[in-house]
């Protein structure tokens, strides 16, 4: 190889040496191999050769050009992969630090209980109903054969509001759902099979009752229902809302003016633990009852044709033995605390796929 | 209802211990509310008598006794502080390791200054049963030795509290208990008798009743008998139902009240004015009862009146005027039947609560009248002496004689439950019911007279809206198949619910149709976004505060309770932002919502005077959280806003079909608040930053900001079938534009117009700068907004582009006067 192209190939090797960056190095390479590059400049006078020079010379350059790109190339990712280290480097954080906060709201315990509700009678053929929170005393107490003189209508117990334009008789705020019942029995045929999940108001207040709260009744009418029936669905209602396929369940004969028979439905729980379906203690958590013939008969269905059963529940008191809840007014105090800590996510509604 | 199981061995021969007798009580209705055995209280404790006693050496009010306490306990050294401690008194002595429940310690054998003590002496207080005492407690001499002291004191005899349903007035007596066992296989009842008691006088006093209440009513004159305590088998009983023994006259009432569940009343006759006892009304008067307090009558309440005035608030309490005492010789016993209805009402508004009321009031065995008074002669003359004088009366006894009628198929057609028909007519003997005719089929029973609340033909209610012949079909069999119910509920309960087989409900399909119609799944969709958004679901009251309701507008009387139970929970409220409002002001004085969590929203119903309706109400306030290099801030009404969008668009309310007006409630900051409609009429919902007025009346600092969604106003979406999109394979292309705007012109309106000008080929606008400063005219605005163009066969040609920018510049001058920026 001629002298000048070893000095090139030197002078270039050294300079990318030195080449720190990429401006450096991109100088290098303009210089040697750019359009008017030393390389680029020895290449362009091989025409004023003779032909048996030129190919010598040639031959001589364009191994130098591949040598030299070679090197250039090496050089620039070289310094590329450098400026990246460094850049790296440089854009290094403390990733300790915790992410932006995104407030998370959640599903009220109550709202969840109904849900959970509306899913297990919903797979049983329950439709959810409906009704206004005020009612006439007809709705909520005379169809419901509770008398006149009934100690639920005293003042003690029952909210009243003024009487509508023209007429005598106070309107209630509703002590329990069963109105929904008797707007159903008398707006549709049977067969119904309805639960009726709502605010409900008692003149009570301290530390297990609240003036207002929130109560579940279902109803069945149909050709040939029994207590046979209302066992089944209630049972495998509890089982299905506590997640306990051997809940025991205890019924016992009470008395309530709207159903007969009437009973009272315990379920196994410890005292001591409060572990519910475990322990020899039992727990009240609903009333239940076939339905009385003389709401029947006050709804227009006649009971010589028609028969079925009722049940109430209280959702917070099953929410509160679901979900370990001590307290019942702190459903409606609104504490953030609260409402975080035992409130639901919304993204994982109650369903009977993923578990109620 | 309380009773012991000795007295309720007095009716019943029973061999259960008293763990099965609860479970079988629980089992028929009879829900045992608490067992209280009074032995267990005072386990270890035993009779005992003190053999010697000396001073202790070292300390002047101690003594040192030797006591034999029975078996391990023949002689032990017990050191005793109490002054009455002596040889030869018959002591009460709690060995070591006994509990001592009036002072919660248990006995240690130890010295007391320096003197062994194996043990304790004890007064009554120390065992949990009677008063501070000076010293220890005296037994009689003739107290064995060494037995447990319960068993001598006679507290091994269990007192259990049962709850009575309001049905049940017979189970409000012990034979009544005793009854309802026996027919639920505990055991057997024994025979009640007592015998007619013959007068030897004619009675002094006569009876007269003018008031419906009281249809029926007797009474008889014993003459020469000596009050005084009673004995102490009586006292015991009563005490163990927890009625304190007062005499033994009033004794036997009050025995017979809880034993056969017949009230009963005793007048001093010497006491009465005048020989005729009227029942009758009151006449306001106010009447001094045996309780001490003076009541205020009224017209309506039912009394029983001599010369004199009031003696005795009929079926509730007596009058202390009359009422007997030590030295009473002639005492004129009262048994009568009072109407339930009445005797509930006067009871009530007068807030008294006696065993006679609580009895009455459920009804009582009208067969009882006369045998409750022989009942009571028999005891009285037993326990007082004296001379019975003929029996008086006024009224008629009604007739209580009913029946009822069972066909054996309805135990399984509608109890579930396949039995016999024998074993169902032999439970309902058991109570007393008598077969009067009886098939294959069916059978037909008289009701015994106890049972009030057996066949009792109340009158219907039906609804008002049913047409004649439709109502007349329901009620036509109501009456026997009421009566077939209640002996279908007899059965059951003794036969045991727990026995009757569950069945499935049957479905018609094997996968239900939605519980949930389209409407009502949709508050479970708001709550579910509102939560992902940040805002916490509640639950307020659907009542508050008076006040707090006028600040957010129309309260009418119409909607304020006319019993609050609270004077802040009086008035059904206009808005659950009312509650979400105090409920913010709560957490923000707990230090809490600074972190972007003061964000509260509940689904609920609001009241204005044309009714019910529901609403998505939500609010922001407090402090966003404080982020590196991003302050906290509060939060805006662009917030609300953005929720109530949110919202509206997830109920599938078409975005182009929304406008948005300023007139906003007038709770909301009128100058940053709107409405969001549908159509010029509709509004759907509204938002803005609450007045600050509302919130320094509320408590509140800063800025809060709150929506509401009107759900009623809100409609399904019209079609759930979807057209496909156009997706075109061409780039969109932006065009900014910039207008001055007067004063009066919306950014709605710009938008809009915007949005108008080619339909086909703009396919969004977007605002994305507002400016106002000095460059500008006074009042006016720069408003920036991106016009995306889509072009769906062709690139988009120079010339389109031209044509597409001029007629945005037109429309938006058109319809706002406002004009390009160049």
């Amino acid at each position: 190889m001629a002298d000048d192209l070893d000095t090139l190939k030197n002078d270039t090797l050294a300079a990318l040496t030195a080449a720190q960056d990429h401006a450096q190095w991109d100088a290098v390479r303009v210089g040697t191999l750019g359009k008017s590059g030393a390389l680029t400049g020895l290449l362009k006078q091989l025409g004023k050769l003779d032909p048996q020079e030129r190919k010598e010379r040639g031959q001589a350059l364009n191994r130098l050009r591949d040598e030299l790109n070679a090197a250039v190339e090496v050089r620039g990712r070289e310094i590329e992969e450098k400026a990246l280290q460094a850049r790296l480097q440089s854009e290094r954080v403390d990733v300790t630090m915790p992410a932006p906060a995104i407030s998370v709201g959640a599903i009220h315990p109550i709202s969840r209980t109904i849900e959970e509700m509306s899913a297990i009678f919903g797979a049983m053929g329950f439709s959810v109903a409906e009704g206004p929170d005020i009612e006439s005393q007809w709705h909520n107490f005379s169809a419901l054969n509770t008398p006149e003189h009934h100690p639920a209508r005293t003042e003690q117990d029952t909210f009243y509001l003024p009487p509508k334009p023209g007429q005598a008789e106070p309107r209630v705020l509703r002590t329990q759902t069963s109105g929904v019942q008797v707007r159903t029995m008398l707006g549709q045929e049977p067969p119904i099979r309805i639960i009726a999940p709502g605010r409900t108001y008692r003149a009570d207040h301290d530390a297990t009752h609240s003036p207002m709260f929130h109560q579940c009744e279902g109803l069945v009418i149909d050709r040939g229902i029994t207590l046979g029936h209302l066992k089944g669905c209630l049972i495998e209602f509890l089982r299905v809302f506590f997640d306990k396929p051997d809940l025991p369940v205890r019924f016992r004969a009470s008395y309530f003016p709207f159903t007969e028979p009437s009973m009272e439905v315990d379920i196994g729980w410890s005292k001591t633990t409060g572990e519910i379906g475990s322990g020899s203690d039992w727990l009240e958590v609903l009333g239940s009852g076939m339905v009385h013939p003389r709401v029947l008969a006050n709804c227009g269905l006649d009971p010589a044709e028609w028969q079925g059963f009722a049940f109430g529940m209280g959702i917070e008191r099953l929410a509160m033995l679901k979900n370990g809840i001590p307290d019942l007014r702190s459903f409606y105090d609104s504490d953030l605390r609260w409402l975080r800590h035992y409130g639901f996510s919304a993204f994982s509604p109650a369903t009977l796929t993923e578990g109620v | 209802m309380k009773f012991s199981l000795s007295w309720l061995r007095e009716h019943l021969d029973f061999t259960a211990s008293v763990e099965d007798i609860c479970a079988r009580l629980n089992g028929i209705g009879l829900e045992v509310e608490g067992v209280d055995d009074p032995s267990e209280r005072v386990v270890g404790f035993r009779t005992a008598k003190i053999l010697e006693a000396h001073r202790h050496p070292d300390a002047d009010r101690l003594q040192v006794c030797r006591v034999a306490g029975g078996a391990g306990s023949e002689n032990v050294q017990v050191v005793c502080g109490a002054p009455n401690a002596r040889a030869g008194l018959h002591v009460i002595f709690a060995p070591p390791g006994t509990y001592v429940p009036g002072s919660g310690i248990t006995i240690k054998a130890g010295q007391i200054r320096g003197q062994d003590s194996g043990g304790m002496l004890c007064s009554l207080r120390e065992l949990g049963l009677g008063e501070e005492s000076d010293g220890i407690a005296e037994l009689p001499d003739t107290a064995p030795i060494g037995i447990p002291y319960a068993q001598f004191a006679k507290l091994d005899d269990p007192v259990v509290e049962i709850s009575i349903t309001p049905n049940r007035g017979d189970a409000l007596s012990i034979r009544g208990i005793a009854r309802d066992l026996a027919a639920a296989g505990m055991g057997h009842l024994k025979p009640w008798l007592t015998e007619a008691v013959e007068g030897d006088f004619p009675s002094p006093l006569a009876w007269k009743t003018e008031h419906p209440g009281c249809p029926y009513i007797v009474g008889r004159v014993i003459r020469g008998v000596k009050n005084g305590p009673s004995p102490d088998w009586l006292r015991r009983r009563l005490e163990s139902v927890g009625v304190k023994p007062i005499s033994a006259l009033v004794d036997v009432t009050n025995y017979l009240t809880y034993d056969l569940g017949r009230p009963l009343h005793v007048f001093d006759v010497k006491k009465l004015n005048g020989s005729t006892l009227t029942v009758t009304q009151a006449a306001r008067e106010t009447f001094r009862a045996l309780d001490g307090k003076d009541y205020v009558l009224g017209t309506d309440d039912m009394v029983i009146v001599d010369d004199a005035g009031v003696q005795s608030l009929a079926g509730l309490i007596g009058g202390e005027a009359s009422g007997v005492d030590d030295d009473t010789t002639d005492v004129f016993v009262e048994s009568a039947l009072f109407d339930a209805v009445r005797i509930a009402l006067t009871g009530r508004r007068l807030a008294i609560h006696t065993d006679a009321r609580q009895r009455f009031e459920r009804g009582i065995d009208p067969a009882l009248v006369l045998n409750g008074l022989e009942a009571a002669t028999s005891m009285i003359l037993d326990l007082c002496g004296g001379e019975a004088g003929e029996i008086t009366e006024a009224g008629n006894l009604p007739d209580w004689k009913r029946t009822a009628t069972l066909r054996f198929e309805r135990l399984e057609t509608l109890g579930g439950v396949s039995m016999t028909p024998d074993d169902a007519v032999l439970s309902l003997e058991h109570l007393g019911f008598a077969v009067i005719e009886r098939d294959e089929d069916r059978a037909v029973f008289a009701v015994p007279s106890w049972r009030n609340d057996v066949a009792r033909g109340n009158a219907l209610a039906q609804a008002a809206s049913l047409d004649e012949g439709r109502a007349a079909v329901a009620s036509r069999h109501v009456d026997q198949i009421e009566a077939e119910c209640d002996l279908i509920e007899e059965v059951l309960r003794l036969y045991g619910l727990d026995s009757v087989p569950p069945v499935s409900l049957p479905l018609s399909t094997m996968i239900s149709a939605p519980a949930l119609s389209p409407l009502q799944s949709r508050n479970g969709l708001l709550r579910r976004i509102c939560a992902a958004r940040g805002l916490m679901e509640t639950v307020g009251f659907s009542f508050v505060a008076h006040e707090d309701a006028l600040l957010f507008g129309d309260v009418p009387e119409s909607q304020r309770l006319l019993n609050p139970i609270a004077t802040d929970l009086d008035q059904l409220r206009p808005t659950p932002l009312i509650n979400l409002a105090r409920a913010l002001s709560r957490n923000l004085a707990r230090g809490l919502g600074v972190n972007g969590d003061g964000a509260l929203f509940e689904v609920g119903p609001s009241f204005d005077a044309t009714g019910q309706h529901l609403r998505l109400a939500g609010l922001r306030g407090g402090l966003t959280a404080r982020e590196p290099g991003q302050p906290s801030r509060e939060p805006t009404l662009w917030d609300a806003k953005a929720d109530l969008m949110a919202a509206i668009l997830a109920l599938g309310v078409p975005e182009a079909s929304l406008s948005v007006t300023a007139d906003a409630p007038g709770f909301y900051h009128p100058g940053r608040s709107g409405l969001v409609r549908q159509g010029p009429k509709v509004a759907l919902g509204s938002f803005g930053e609450l007045h600050p007025g509302i919130v320094k009346a509320l408590g509140l600092n800063g800025t809060v900001v709150a929506f509401e969604v009107y759900l009623d106003a809100v409609p399904l979406p019209k079609n759930k079938r979807r057209t496909a999109p156009a997706l075109s394979s061409l780039q969109p292309v932006r065009r900014d534009f910039a207008f001055l705007a007067g004063p009066d012109v919306q950014v709605q309106a710009v938008l809009k117009a915007a949005r108008m000008a080619d339909r086909n080929l703009i396919q969004d606008v977007r605002l994305f700068d507002v400016f106002e400063g000095a460059s500008l005219p006074e009042g006016h605005r720069s408003i920036g907004i991106e016009v995306v163009l889509q072009p769906q066969d062709e690139s988009l040609t120079d010339a389109r582009l031209d044509a597409v920018s001029k007629a945005v510049e037109a429309a938006v001058l058109k319809a706002t006067g406002a004009t390009l920026r160049r």
